[in-house]
């Protein structure tokens, strides 16, 4: 029943001063036109700041509506997730294809100030990195703590200011590279004004997660959940402290860090990396630990093994970052710590992916019959190669070959596209019949498409990365039988051509899976058919006849 | 299984779950970064270095706003083919006043650590111009646009300030004097010269786009370009000079 007196509560209240506050500061940096970068990004947020008070006042005329939950958990925020991180990966893979063709055709850069290779790459990484891999991570999150806790997701306004708070951070970050607003600390491009936003967002964040862990019926925390606790915690610290810096004016967006050269490099990489062993690993190793036993209907492989390869990983992870370091000013002690971590790591990185495709055992004839099942699979597969192939990098005689060369791009993207991606593929094609409680997918046939052709445009795409950067690393130090060097830089940009064309094939390749995919769950949201009185969350695998 | 029935506590409790992880992931950080600040090993003393002049300053920020960082290492390695390609190795010292640095991570295009003085002006405006024209099979964007947007300096003193604050050694006189600093960098026959030489040593100098009306991006970034890895002079640099 409405109600004629709206009662708010407390995170209402708060976001309605928060709204307030942000919406004075934008008008007032845009009106001071320090740089045009924070005149156009003050109106930004005074606009977004407007709408979301708008949108408040309407959900207070309505407050007494919102206490009826017909579902015992918060799955909106979750499919909203669903909706987001679909919508920005298919914006991240495309920026990562125009850059991929602006490498192999100059001309593409059209030499304005706005689309240049320089400013779309951290775009292009932002988008990938953080809008689809956050999203994702932020939606299963939500999702996994919900089930495995059986309670709903702490606070009410709380979740959707994460998730709203999430996407502006996204929006912000987006339109200040186009604008040329950036600190250039790769992974970590956005001015202060943002990264204090982002915090916000952040530690909400961690308190929604906290929350719902302190409201659970199950006596244990499901490991899935140590991963993404350990995700959640590590990327607060980490941001927070490589971020340290301070702005030239309050209301222009220029900032100057902390640290400085040698002392700022060594913070940095040690963000960075871990922005690949938090972000991009342990949420993402929380997806498997939830996603794989479902979907293959086993039990975890093993229970120790998965307390093990936990601390192990957390432990010697945060350790690694000198490797992108090698040969440089910083000094030996710090190289050849952070290479001796690196190689160390591989054995629980492999751990976890043992108990992942270990998982399987039992039903291995379902990789058969089930694709989704199967891009499961094969993400820890390309997990396992690709954190082979990184202590394998980090050694400093190979790094002396490989580091600033494409094998470090052919490197990350086998992370990123085969780990990372394939895993969060399979989570959205599990958890979209879940949510909207459909009876399996549209079509698992386009999930076969989607396979393949992903799996072809990776395989190129790294191939073509491994040839062009050995053959980039072994030219810089060719010698002629005379003494001198064999080839001058430029030779070795134009030897890389072909590479680049079908780099960019493959990205082609994977951007098609994707739109493939997206039809596929929309089909299956519009037109799936319903399942009658039957929690399949719990059960997706009973239609096909599973054996207790 | 001790650890087991050891790790059954912290399943159940979420808040030492949580402080478990954060002791777990902040060793490896503190061990790693925190002695670069006192072991004096880490940066060693070097003659020449001084901080950047406002105009390379301002270059600098456009070298960062462009994104050059994601092509353009600035970073010479101790290994022998990059040496006699680019020069000598960096140093710690070189960078010391770099925030947030420059090393960069990807070399698309060649290691920029020294190429200050390398090449004239003239060059390095038309290849920012129009690269290709310059060096062909080059897939470097054209940056024209640079020498058509005039630059905006009036708060550059605020960036020195801050810089300062931050340990910079810039002195009052360089804040207060930073924007004629601008100018005179471009005009060597100012009557600000002089004392703009006197506290940038080694700064170049000159109309660096060829403009004489207008001070541009342009300016900004071929003098910071020009300055790069000038400022130790290794004819009478002593490596040995830091060992303990």
């Amino acid at each position: 029943m409405q109600q004629n007196s709206p009662t708010l509560s407390f995170g209402e209240i708060g976001l309605f001063f928060l709204s307030g506050a942000t919406f004075l500061y934008g008008l007032m940096a845009a009106s001071r036109r320090v740089d045009p970068i924070m005149e156009i990004h003050g109106y930004l947020i005074a606009i977004i700041s407007l709408a979301a008070i708008v949108l408040l006042a309407a959900r207070a005329t309505k407050a007494g509506k919102v206490q009826d939950h017909a579902d015992p958990y918060n799955m909106d925020v979750v499919k909203a997730g669903v909706i987001a991180s679909t919508f920005w990966g298919i914006i991240g893979f495309s920026v990562g294809l125009v850059i991929a063709l602006q490498l192999t055709f100059p001309s593409l850069n059209f030499d304005t100030a706005y689309l240049n290779f320089g400013r779309l790459r951290p775009l292009h990484t932002s988008a990938v990195i953080f809008a689809f891999g956050g999203n994702i991570l932020i939606m299963t999150s939500f999702f996994v703590v919900q089930k495995t806790c059986k309670a709903r997701l702490a606070g009410e306004i709380a979740p959707w200011f994460v998730f709203w708070g999430y996407q502006i951070f996204i929006l912000m970050a987006a339109t200040g590279y186009l604008i040329g607003g950036t600190q250039s600390k790769e992974y970590a491009e956005p001015e202060w004004y943002i990264d204090i936003w982002l915090t916000l967002v952040w530690v909400t964040y961690l308190l929604v997660f906290l929350f719902t862990l302190f409201k659970r019926k199950e006596p244990h925390i499901y490991v899935a959940n140590w991963f993404y606790l350990a995700f959640i915690v590590t990327v607060a610290m980490l941001h927070v402290v490589n971020n340290f810096g301070i702005p030239v004016s309050f209301f222009g967006s220029k900032s100057y860090g902390l640290f400085a050269g040698t002392q700022d490099a060594m913070t940095q990489w040690w963000y960075g990396h871990n922005a690949v062993g938090f972000f991009l690993t342990a949420g993402f190793l929380a997806i498997m630990y939830y996603f794989i036993p479902k979907q293959a209907n086993r039990p975890v492989y093993s229970y120790r093994l998965s307390i093990i390869h936990f601390w192990a990983l957390i432990f010697l992870y945060i350790w690694a970052g000198p490797h992108h370091l090698h040969y440089t000013a910083l000094p030996d002690w710090a190289q050849t710590l952070g290479m001796t971590f690196s190689i160390m790591l591989w054995m629980p990185s492999w751990g976890g992916m043992i108990n992942g495709m270990m998982t399987l055992s039992g039903a291995w004839d379902k990789l058969r019959t089930d694709p989704v099942l199967r891009m499961m699979v094969v993400s820890t597969a390309f997990y396992g190669m690709s954190t082979f192939e990184g202590p394998l990098m980090s050694i400093k005689a190979v790094n002396s070959l490989s580091h600033y060369t494409d094998w470090t791009i052919g490197h990350v993207h086998s992370g990123a596209l085969g780990w990372v991606a394939y895993i969060s593929f399979g989570a959205l094609y599990c958890i979209v019949p879940w949510l909207w409680k459909k009876d399996g997918l549209y079509s698992n046939k386009l999930v076969n498409w989607h396979f393949w052709i992903s799996t072809l445009g990776i395989l190129l795409y790294i191939c073509a990365m491994w040839v062009s950067g050995i053959m980039q690393g072994l030219m810089w130090r060719a010698y002629d039988q005379y003494g001198f060097l064999e080839y001058s830089f430029i030779e070795s940009v134009e030897a890389m051509h072909p590479y680049y064309f079908i780099r960019a094939l493959g990205g082609l390749l994977f951007v098609l899976g994707s739109l493939i995919m997206a039809y596929n769950l929309w089909k299956t949201v519009k037109s799936g058919n319903p399942v009658v009185a039957r929690d399949t969350s719990k059960t997706p695998m009973l239609r096909q006849g599973e054996a207790a | 299984m001790r650890f087991l029935t050891f790790h059954q506590i912290l399943e159940r409790k979420s808040i030492l779950l949580l402080i478990g992880i954060l002791i777990t992931v902040a060793i490896g950080g503190l061990v790693e970064i925190v002695p670069l600040f006192y072991l004096k090993s880490t940066v060693e003393k070097v003659e020449g270095m001084r901080p950047y002049t406002p105009l390379e300053l301002a270059g600098r920020n456009v070298y960062i706003r462009e994104g050059c960082y994601t092509c353009h290492s600035q970073m010479i390695r101790t290994l022998r083919d990059e040496v006699e390609r680019y020069g000598h190795y960096s140093l710690a010292a070189e960078s010391m006043y770099d925030r947030p640095f420059q090393w960069g991570s990807k070399r698309t295009g060649p290691d920029l650590a020294r190429v200050g003085g390398k090449y004239s002006n003239e060059w390095h405006l038309e290849h920012l111009a129009n690269p290709r024209e310059v060096v062909v099979g080059s897939i470097m964007p054209g940056y024209a646009f640079l020498a058509g947007t005039k630059l905006d300096y009036r708060n550059i003193g605020d960036h020195l300030k801050v810089n300062a604050m931050l340990g910079v050694p810039y002195d009052e006189e360089m804040i207060a004097k930073a924007k004629a600093d601008v100018l005179a960098q471009l005009d060597e026959d100012s009557d600000d010269y002089e004392a703009f030489a006197a506290r940038y040593p080694k700064a170049p100098v000159g109309n660096f786009d060829g403009n004489a009306r207008d001070v541009t991006e342009m300016d900004a970034l071929i003098a910071y370009l020009q300055m790069l890895g000038t400022l130790v002079d290794f004819t009478v640099y002593d490596d040995q000079a830091n060992l303990r």
